[in-house]
């Protein structure tokens, strides 16, 4: 049994309180008032209130196709007054928190549950190399739960207008003949409305954790069994679980994320997410591996399950890539005012972090895991291991700030104190959850061949 | 008979028998010049000692070939030779249309890589079109594994014994032609 130490908890709760302070420091320095915005934009060199036409031109504009929330300012719409931008520049500002909370709760969530995706594969192919770190990734699917229940919370903040995130949750948008009046988004109000977007994501998280308590409670069972029903057992929940995942992770990821630019889809956006999600899991499965195996416990595991997890790694961000990649190059190519906006915005607003992540989620794991001899090197692996998923928190961040904070982003306190809150609680409830059943299964029908595993 | 330049072949009916065989025959110093097996025997390699394949160093190097050779022929047929105004996107800078290139990059540097790894597999395996088999023994075609060993200058016997002893079914004295 793997006890958490005491060294451990400490830094966990160091992270998450040198998070929250960070997080409250730079909260009371962003601007409150248009006043405060004034005072900024003069202080950064009379700002840019004659190039910026945001939100507010875009929803009132009557060519709905180059109606997109970041600025489009040469094709068309009236000009914002002074009043108006510095009132659309507020709400930037104050999305700003919200949104790196958001980005931050997203992230460790989504390592979470693409876990649990990753564990239901081993189940479902029964494969026989992984039963030695199924323990570590049941640890790490322990945040699941919370981290569901606190995207859940945010997401309904959103939906009762505490925080303006969701540009759709607006309902002046959908008011017929109203001033603000947007017709994309009235025509997908049947599907974009608070009630029904709250209840799919109660359902999915909902399904979510109802597997990953049967799936915990059939392993444990299996500990103790004198037969393999329990392993059945665990083969069909996480056969049926596998079918339920790939729904609801799409539509989880256009709910969650792509409707955060409203008028802007992409039929693909819900791979692009699940390869994200999906390698920042086997990394972390990975990084947790190592780090148990560094203090001593599973002592089984040997270089070739490390090898194996460190070519998911490399897999997985090929996969990304690829994806990544599908994306732009149509939307880029095709140059559709109404789809082109989405890359505009990021290329021209954000184009360090834009093109850093593809560095960090590409170009560095494809030349440092590519050698197989550097994949069984732990050391190597934990390094790319943290390339990696910092490039996909850049990722997130890609994906929400432009759409909730517009030009007025900028990577400060507010954002690591989020992240390190974040990283402390998380790391907290998956070491505390690893202590609560052996971390070698006993009884698994395939652990003898995990044991002898080699490449 | 114990003199002069002989092999001997063992036979066997099962990869993981052979594995072991493998690695006892290594235990005791003998020479095993070759294994022939019906399907490649995972770790099989390992097992016999031999030196890891750089293959891969190649397969890296012609993927890097094959990249360069996409960016030179684009770079030549789209911006130079010819450049054409696609889509609203005309073709002067090779950078500003380089996402349209990338499949074509990709495509070229697999391309390259695969092709010319497996001609030098051939090349370095020495095998090329109409080469005469080299087995020694056509049921390693099928469901027999052979372990062929060095004899030179062993006991046959006590060789034969111990090869027995790691689950032969059939042990063949061969002269050697060479």
């Amino acid at each position: 049994m793997y006890t958490l130490s005491k060294n451990l908890r400490l830094t966990a709760f160091i992270f998450m309180a040198v998070g929250a302070i960070l997080f409250t420091v730079d909260y009371f320095n962003l601007p409150k008032t248009t006043a405060d915005v004034e005072a900024l934009e003069a202080a950064h060199g009379g700002g840019h209130g004659e190039a910026t036409t945001g939100s507010h031109e875009l929803v009132t504009s009557h060519d709905a196709t180059n109606a997109h929330e970041s600025d489009h300012g040469e094709a068309g719409g009236h000009e914002m007054s002074q009043e108006e931008h510095l009132e659309h520049t507020l709400v930037q500002y104050q999305n700003k928190p919200w949104s790196a909370i958001y980005i931050a709760a997203f992230f460790f969530f989504m390592i979470a549950l693409a876990c649990l995706a990753f564990y239901a594969i081993q189940y479902a192919s029964q494969a026989g190399w992984s039963p030695l770190v199924l323990r570590v990734m049941e640890g790490i699917t322990g945040y699941l739960l919370l981290g569901s229940i606190i995207m859940f919370v945010l997401l309904a903040f959103s939906g009762f207008h505490i925080n303006h995130l969701f540009h759709w949750m607006d309902p002046e948008l959908v008011k017929v003949g109203g001033d603000h009046y947007d017709k994309l988004i009235a025509g997908k109000s049947g599907y974009l409305n608070v009630p029904f977007f709250l209840g799919r994501a109660a359902f999915f998280i909902l399904g979510w954790n109802i597997y990953r308590y049967f799936a915990l409670k059939f392993s444990k069972n299996q500990d103790e069994a004198t037969d393999n029903k329990w392993h059945k057992k665990s083969f069909k929940a996480a056969a049926g679980f596998l079918v339920f995942f790939i729904y609801t992770e799409s539509i989880m990821s256009w709910d969650w994320i792509m409707s955060l630019d409203p008028h802007w889809f992409s039929t693909l956006f819900g791979w692009y997410v699940f390869a994200g999600m999906m390698v920042c899991a086997i990394t972390t499965i990975a990084l947790v591996t190592i780090y148990l195996k560094s203090i001593g416990y599973l002592e089984k595991v040997n270089d070739s399950h490390i090898h194996d997890l460190a070519k998911f790694m490399f897999a997985f961000s090929i996969f990304w890539t690829y994806l990544w990649f599908s994306q732009f190059m149509l939307i880029w190519y095709s140059n559709i005012p109404e789809e082109v906006t989405y890359f505009i915005t990021r290329i021209e607003d954000y184009n360090l972090p834009f093109f850093a992540m593809v560095a960090m989620n590409f170009v560095f794991p494809l030349l440092l895991l590519m050698n197989s001899d550097y994949k069984r090197i732990n050391w190597f692996v934990v390094m790319a291991g943290i390339v990696i998923l910092l490039g996909h928190y850049v990722d997130i961040f890609n994906m929400v700030m432009p759409a909730t904070v517009g030009k007025s982003w900028s990577f400060g306190f507010v954002e690591i104190g989020a992240l390190l809150f974040f990283l402390g609680l998380f790391i907290f409830i998956v070491f505390t959850s690893l202590t609560k059943r052996p971390l070698e299964p006993k009884r698994n029908p395939l652990i003898e061949e995990s044991k002898h595993f080699h490449y | 008979m114990s003199t002069g330049s002989h092999v001997i072949h063992a036979l066997y009916t099962d990869d993981d028998v052979l594995m072991n065989a493998v690695k006892e025959t290594r235990k005791k110093h003998l020479h095993i010049n070759e294994v022939y097996t019906p399907f490649p025997v995972h770790g099989l390699d390992k097992a016999m000692g031999l030196a890891p394949t750089r293959l891969a160093i190649t397969a890296f190097m012609y993927g890097c070939v094959g990249l360069t050779v996409a960016i030179v022929m684009m770079n030549f047929i789209m911006i130079e030779d010819w450049p054409q105004d696609i889509g609203g996107k005309p073709s002067f800078s090779y950078i500003e249309n380089m996402p349209a290139f990338v499949p074509i990059m990709f495509e070229l540097t697999v391309f390259f890589a695969a092709h010319l790894m497996v001609i030098t597999f051939y090349m370095r395996s020495r095998l090329w079109p109409f080469k005469k088999a080299e087995n020694p023994d056509v049921r390693t075609t099928d469901d027999h594994f052979l372990m062929e060993i060095d004899a030179s200058g062993h006991d046959l016997q006590e060789l034969a014994n111990f090869l027995v002893g790691t689950g032969a079914t059939e042990i063949n004295l061969v002269a050697n032609e060479e």
